[in-house]
């Protein structure tokens, strides 16, 4: 790990809901952070808890019926035990949010134009003319064609992709730091998504700022990641560099989901059972009900701790403690599926 | 025509009116689906696949009409209907949009239609067994036990257990609520499934076990299947063939290996390089599509992807980088759409002079070049002295004449004919002009290969 302080440092966030059937562990004791300028996904099947880990961050979890409890420093500031008014500085400032359906997250009742100056003077003391002038300078910058026109617009007016792109105008009127980008291209078409993540990528290397960002598509997040976070049942199973994670998953989960890629891997089965109950999660390792290679270990006690086997990358599974043979968990079908079949269309 | 074809789809049309005013008048159509031809083999799967409002649902929904179609034929071979002939007006007795209401009966025993979004597509005070019952008594069973042993069996068929017939779908999680999708589709026992994106609403774990179960059943049922998805990865999963469609057109059709490999349209080709694929080696380059789809009402003339691709054609006499020629006709679309915004670039500009002083006009001239990657003297002197009228007409803010200047001075090919289908081979066609006319793909492949 580099010597210098990351820019978001989370350490063991553990969010719970009250609920009916009992008290439901989301995000369960888990660490990662985010260094200055690079992108880290955090990755999992639906259900695994990333996106409230990552509202768990900026503390946008309805409080009651969620508990946020642990450590969320950023910029050296600890998130969670600061004032409310505090981190309302923080949030859509140096900290920027933008989710899964645009369509959800703009108010249809006002024009776009509108809804980014309130973003901008929510935090910033700027004139309406000038504030005008900037976020036309945003949507133009996010790639919404003839901005100055499109400013008087209402949401309804705008494509599905079109929407992502002033959600993304919108949050960078703070000029943030860290952006929390939620699967904001789940929803969008696949030539659209390539739009939006070339846009995400050219203004990242613009800003510097860092990404953390949430999806369960393996696809995205080969082309964007610096460093990956897979989660499962709130806990964390596996972390490492991105060729790390595609090349040499270690974690039996990890493998699986490869195995689950369409054109990938020997067997499309799937994952056979589903996620465990999050109000009862089993003892030891949480995915041993699904795993292959479970063995007596793996359901007493808690979670693994996390084992580094080089690089930055570390495991949660038992076959990487001392006493055991890790070979039989290393995934021999996918060292030779690096070399997935060329699918881009012959060059002209 | 040929025998095994189960379903024949040829020129279907379906068009939405526009209404407007007190009066509801009728002020123009959208073009949905605009004249489609494809057949679905027995036995086999068709992907039709696209990105969003191209208009591949509605076709899969005029097919098994749920929608009225606007014209167009769909004849339906399956169940005892094979081997029908047309009659000597032309008409053939399988075309399901002429069905009267008993044939559309008999027709929707025979094919089936399964929906994306697994929770909305079932009724929540409605036991699944009992959801699944339903088709078999609409259709004539009235023996109750044996209606339940038939279900009971299918969601066992479908990886569930016979016991589930009596729970309520909220007590099913979405992967498996597809699953018993499925089992509704086949309780009929039908020769043809149409599947409208049935796992795009799944996680990938579950979408991997889903399709599986599809492939599966499809052998057992020997299962004709309509497939529509705007996944790539998933159409290369499952189908035999695919066909692509752009705005209401097929643009190309081809056996799932030939297009993949082989794309012969460039819209196939933009399609196919934006997938993201799980390695991260992979050189990240590809063709960027820019813009959306066009407006159906007023689709783009010609190729209706002429718009936005990457290859369209030069005329004769012209001869550019590809690259600025498509920054030409952009920079011509934009000033006939009265999109561009001087004003913009100019603020842009002072913004960045960190305000106050203002701004030359050439300054702004260069910058409009850059926003449509043209430089600053385009090879081609016709071109270039059109094209620099038209920014001075666009900066006085005539855009309409800047229109004007640059439609007269050039055109494409592209948006002046409509291309036929070329065949590549094997059933493998594509809408392309470049394929059209043999000569010029000739010339074209000698250009490209010298660039």
């Amino acid at each position: 790990m580099s010597a210098e302080e990351p820019l978001l440092s989370v350490e063991n966030l553990t969010t719970r809901f009250d609920t009916d059937a009992g008290t439901l562990t989301a995000v369960d004791g888990i660490d990662f952070d985010v260094r200055e300028g690079e992108t880290v996904c955090l990755v999992g099947e639906s259900g695994s808890g990333k996106t409230v880990a990552t509202e768990s961050v900026t503390r946008i979890v309805k409080e009651p019926p969620g508990h946020v409890e642990g450590e969320v420093i950023f910029r050296g500031r600890d998130l969670l035990s600061m004032p409310e008014s505090e981190l309302r500085k923080i949030r859509g400032h140096n900290i920027a949010h933008i989710f899964q359906n645009p369509q959800d997250a703009l108010n249809h009742c006002f024009t776009v134009g509108w809804q980014i100056v309130e973003a901008m003077q929510v935090h910033q003391d700027v004139p309406d003319d000038e504030a005008r002038a900037k976020a036309i300078d945003l949507l133009d910058e996010v790639g919404i064609a003839n901005a100055s026109e499109r400013f008087e617009d209402y949401p309804h007016e705008f494509s599905g992709g079109q929407k992502q792109r002033v959600m993304i105008a919108m949050a960078l009127v703070g000029n943030p730091d860290l952006l929390i980008a939620d699967e904001p291209t789940t929803a969008l078409d696949v030539t659209v998504q390539a739009q939006i993540l070339k846009l995400l990528g050219r203004l990242q290397d613009e800003y510097g700022m860092g990404i953390l960002f949430v999806t369960h598509d393996l696809g995205v997040v080969a082309e964007i990641a610096d460093r990956i976070v897979v989660m499962y049942a709130g806990k964390v199973m596996e972390r490492g560099g991105v060729y790390d994670i595609f090349e040499r998953p270690a974690h039996p989960y990890t493998q699986a989901l490869m195995q689950c890629l369409p054109g990938r891997g020997e067997t499309t089965t799937g994952i056979t059972g589903s996620l465990p109950d999050p109000t009862n999660p089993p003892d030891g390792c949480r995915f041993a009900p699904r795993c292959e290679h479970a063995v007596q270990d793996c359901q007493v006690g808690e979670q693994p701790d996390e084992v580094d086997i080089g690089d930055d990358h570390a495991v949660s599974c038992v076959y990487y403690r001392p006493g055991y043979d890790s070979s039989v968990v290393a995934d021999d079908t996918l060292s030779a599926g690096t070399t997935t079949d060329e699918e881009g269309p012959a060059d002209d | 025509m040929t025998d095994d074809s189960l379903l024949e789809v040829r020129n279907l049309k379906k068009y939405y009116p526009i209404k407007k005013g007190l009066l509801n008048r009728t002020v123009g159509e959208a073009r949905a689906v605009d004249g489609i031809s494809f057949d679905v083999h027995r036995g086999e799967t068709l992907g039709l696949v696209g990105e969003s409002g191209c208009g591949k649902s509605t076709a899969a929904e005029a097919i098994v009409r749920l929608e009225e179609v606007t014209a167009g034929e769909v004849i339906f071979n399956g169940g005892d209907r094979a081997g029908a002939a047309r009659d000597e007006n032309g008409v053939h007795p399988n075309d399901v949009t002429k069905f009267d209401k008993q044939e559309l009966k008999e027709f929707r025993r025979g094919a089936q239609m399964i929906f994306q979004d697994p929770s909305s597509s079932f009724d929540p005070r409605m036991k699944i067994g009992s959801s699944i019952a339903e088709l078999l008594q609409i259709h004539g069973m009235s023996d109750r036990h044996r209606r339940r042993a038939i279900v009971e069996d299918l969601l066992e068929r479908v990886g569930l257990s016979a016991t589930d017939f009596d729970r309520f779908p909220h007590e099913f999680s979405g992967g498996q609520k597809q699953r018993i999708a499925l089992a509704r589709a086949l309780v009929l026992n039908p020769d043809l499934v149409v599947a409208d994106e049935p796992v795009s609403a799944l996680d990938v774990s579950i979408q991997a076990e889903v399709l599986d179960l599809i492939n599966d059943l499809q052998e057992e049922f020997g299962l004709s299947l309509l497939f529509i998805s705007h996944d790539m990865s998933v159409i290369r999963e499952i189908c035999d063939r695919v066909a692509v469609m752009y705005l209401g057109k097929i643009v190309e059709i081809g056996s799932t290996e030939e297009i993949f490999s082989n794309p012969q349209h460039p819209y196939t080709e933009a399609l196919l390089s934006s997938i993201p694929m799980p390695d991260p080696r992979r050189e990240k380059e590809g063709i960027e599509l820019k813009g959306t789809v066009p407006d159906p009402v007023n689709p783009p003339s010609g190729c209706r992807f002429h718009t936005r691709c990457h290859k369209v054609v030069q005329p004769d006499d012209v001869d550019i980088e590809q690259e600025q020629w498509r920054g030409v006709l952009n920079f011509r679309d934009r000033a006939a759409a009265g999109t561009i915004d001087v004003d913009g670039i100019r603020q842009t500009l002072i913004a960045e002079n960190d305000g106050g002083t203002a701004v030359s006009d050439d300054a702004v001239r260069q910058d409009l070049r850059a926003e449509f990657d043209l430089p600053n003297t385009i090879a081609d002197p016709d071109i270039e002295s059109a094209v620099t009228d038209a920014i001075d007409q666009v900066m006085a803010g005539e855009d309409e004449a800047a229109a004007t200047t640059l439609a007269d001075a050039f055109t494409t090919p592209c948006e002046e004919t409509e291309p036929e289908f070329t065949d590549h081979g094997d059933g493998h066609q594509s809408a392309c002009i470049r394929h059209n006319d043999q000569r010029q793909s000739a010339d074209l492949a000698a250009k490209s290969e010298a660039d």
